[in-house]
């Protein structure tokens, strides 16, 4: 056992990056969820969103253009499950199972030509002095942008959902769809444009994993992402710091369990690869003591005229 | 309005149930059905890849005479036995489920059918209409512990284990032998993914391996995730991993192990057609092609390499076998004797660590 090999700079470092994608998924779902809706496409939109990211940021050589049209591919692709679900009505459980199986489909035909492909490097942002001081500077300062709009997206829609007329209306559909049709809010509206958001942002999750993460294009390389990223929100009450918290304690003990490996300390594997969904199921359930309660027309079917 | 409701909801079913709908196909059965079950997707470029590429090459053997259908990323344990069934119903005269954990499940569906033939790869439990197969990849382990040896500067080599069952384990041993054979130095660090096929979380692994001081990096996991992260890294050795991974080539992957199950699986089927069919154990190795060594890049010095295809050759031809004493255990009981060579049951069954690795093997 040799606890001296665990850099833990690196390691801190190395699990922010983990839990980006979780981040943006997470948080995506949130929003679709407080509006009401049930989109269990998760899965599917994010490996949507790596091969849209992955294959643009080879052809244009932008990873920034790359993680443009994996939000747009997300978004789009959520769109179909908006058409289903909204529209015709469709069960919503049904609809978003059909729509993670649609995406590793399509995922896996768009990126057959892209399989074993180096893409172009997304730089760290440039922090000057900052990225100079002792520990926190390699820690906080040197990753990417997208990583640190992650955290600037739970912020904005935690500040949303609490402060603004938006967030008010997004909510009050969540709650209860008919009061807020009769209020003359549009319902399916404002349903379909949450549920782009999460396709947007699960996208963006998905390219992060292909695009950073990785870095590389694989089918199914999500490999459950997007379900972890669905539980995750339940364990956070709908709440975006919450998430934010459950995500960084999931992606940090997931890399602590393989440093701690690595560095042969004498705890049994099994219980090491366990630990981060025992230990951050543990933390949220206790977190969630206060009996927050799901929107309460999560996954009802609405139509004006009912 | 009625109409139109009617008539979406319906396009909605229909397009949920396209997406739910699995394999399905007339039943004429003059043609030979083969059913592959396969533990990642096609696509993954390790594993999976190269058990697709074989059935591919016996649609293109056998033509019309033969009809495959496969079904990817199946769970190990219960999901598999109900993919395996509905094969089983659907025709299938035989089936190849194509990772370790199929087993119980293969032994199981196969009591339901015994008119079925059922190959399960890397097992060990046969049955009348049960064979099992499997390549011997420690000896490819061997040349790759070699070269790891020899090129590894911080003397840390970094191993990705998928789970704890013997045949990842005696990959270990047998790379870890030669490599302490050509450098005494040499130490393993063993972290182990619980995955087949999860490229991010197997990147991971290879980052904090790599984090951790290991220059090079082996792997049992089936996706080329830790090739990727090697090259991120930059003067991080790699080997492909049941493919070539050659997209990787010349530098991180320095060589690879390839296993080629085309000439098995045209050779089981055939037997199929012709009704000679037996419930067999096939566990080949170099010298029979069922494991292939992937071309020695030039970032591997001269004579590493030169020493590498002699290990190689002499492992082919049987004159060399990768378990030969002297060896000890690692709780320091003895293994082998000096010059005793190591059987295929207890090969079959390794559950041990041989003498100079860390760690304990997880239960």
């Amino acid at each position: 056992m040799d606890l001296s090999a665990i850099n833990p700079i690196l390691f801190v470092a190395g699990f922010l990056v983990a839990a980006t994608p979780l981040i943006f998924a997470a948080l995506g779902e949130l929003v679709v969820e407080k509006s009401g809706t049930l989109n269990l496409g998760v899965e599917g939109m994010m490996i949507t969103g790596a091969i849209c990211g992955f294959a643009t940021a080879v052809e244009t050589g932008s990873p920034l253009l790359g993680f443009a049209a994996a939000a747009v591919g997300g978004a789009l692709l959520s769109l179909l499950f908006a058409f289903l679900t909204q529209i015709a009505l469709a069960n919503q459980v049904a609809s978003g199972l059909a729509l993670t199986l649609f995406g590793l489909g399509l995922s896996a035909l768009l990126g057959q030509s892209y399989v074993g492909i180096k893409p172009p490097r997304l730089p760290d942002i440039n922090f000057g002095p900052l990225a100079d001081i002792p520990v926190i500077g390699p820690i906080l300062f040197t990753h990417d942008i997208i990583l640190y709009l992650g955290v600037a997206l739970v912020a904005g829609v935690w500040a949303t959902l609490k402060f603004t007329r938006a967030g008010l209306i997004l909510r009050a559909v969540g709650e209860s769809h008919d009061a807020a049709h009769a209020l003359g809010y549009k319902v399916v509206r404002i349903r379909t444009l949450a549920i782009m958001f999460g396709g947007a942002c699960a996208g963006l999750g998905g390219a992060y994993i292909s695009l950073i993460r990785v870095p590389q294009w694989t089918e199914g390389m999500t490999a459950g992402v997007g379900w972890i990223a669905l539980a995750l929100v339940v364990f956070a009450s709908w709440k975006p710091w919450r998430l934010l918290l459950g995500a960084y304690l999931f992606g940090g003990i997931t890399q602590l369990q393989l440093n701690l490996q690595g560095a042969g300390v004498a705890i049994p594997v099994e219980y090491l690869a366990m630990s981060p969904y025992l230990i951050t199921i543990i933390v949220l359930v206790i977190l969630s003591r206060d009996k927050s309660a799901a929107p309460a027309c999560l996954g009802r079917t609405f139509h004006a005229s009912s | 309005m009625g109409i139109y409701m009617k008539l979406t909801t319906l396009l909605a079913s229909a397009a949920v149930a396209l997406g739910l709908a699995t394999t399905g196909y007339a039943d004429g059965h003059e043609k030979t059905k083969v059913g592959f079950v396969y533990v990642g997707p096609i696509g993954d470029g390790g594993w999976t890849y190269e058990h697709d590429k074989g059935r591919l090459a016996v649609e293109a053997e056998y033509g019309d005479k033969v009809e495959t259908v496969f079904v990817e990323s199946v769970a190990e344990g219960p999901d598999s036995e109900r993919v395996m069934t509905q094969m089983a119903l659907d025709g299938a005269d035989v089936i190849f489920t194509t990772s370790f954990g199929y087993m119980d499940p293969t032994i199981n569906v196969a009591a339901k059918f015994p008119d079925v033939k059922f190959e399960h790869a890397t097992g060990y439990k046969r049955a009348d209409n049960v064979s099992t197969y499997s390549a011997r990849f420690y000896e490819g382990r061997a040349i790759q512990g070699h070269i790891a040896g020899s090129m590894t500067k911080s003397n840390i080599i970094g191993y990705i284990g998928s789970y704890p069952i013997p045949e990842v384990i005696r990959g270990i041993n047998s790379a870890f032998i030669h490599a302490r054979k050509v450098n005494p130095d040499v130490e393993f660090k063993i972290v182990w993914a619980y995955t087949w096929f999860d490229p991010a979380k197997e990147a991971d692994a290879a980052k904090v391996l790599i984090e951790q001081g290991a220059d090079v990096v082996l792997q049992h996991t089936d996706s080329t995730a830790p090739q990727a992260a090697a090259q991120e890294a930059g003067n991080v050795v790699t080997f492909g991993q049941a493919s070539d991974m050659g997209q990787y080539a010349p530098f991180p992957r320095v060589s690879s192990i390839i296993d080629d199950w085309a000439p098995y699986y045209i050779a089981r089927v055939g037997a199929v057609m012709d009704g000679t069919w037996e419930s067999t154990d096939t566990w080949d190795g170099i010298g029979a092609g069922m494991v292939g060594i992937g071309e020695i890049s030039d970032a591997v010095p001269a004579e590493v390499k030169e020493q590498a295809l002699a290990l190689k050759a002499s492992l082919a031809d049987g004159s060399y076998h990768a378990f030969t004493g002297p060896l000890k255990k690692q709780d320091g009981s003895d293994f082998l004797a000096e010059g005793e060579t190591a059987d295929d049951g207890t090969l079959a069954g390794m559950n041990f660590y041989v003498e100079g690795i860390e760690g304990d093997i997880p239960n």
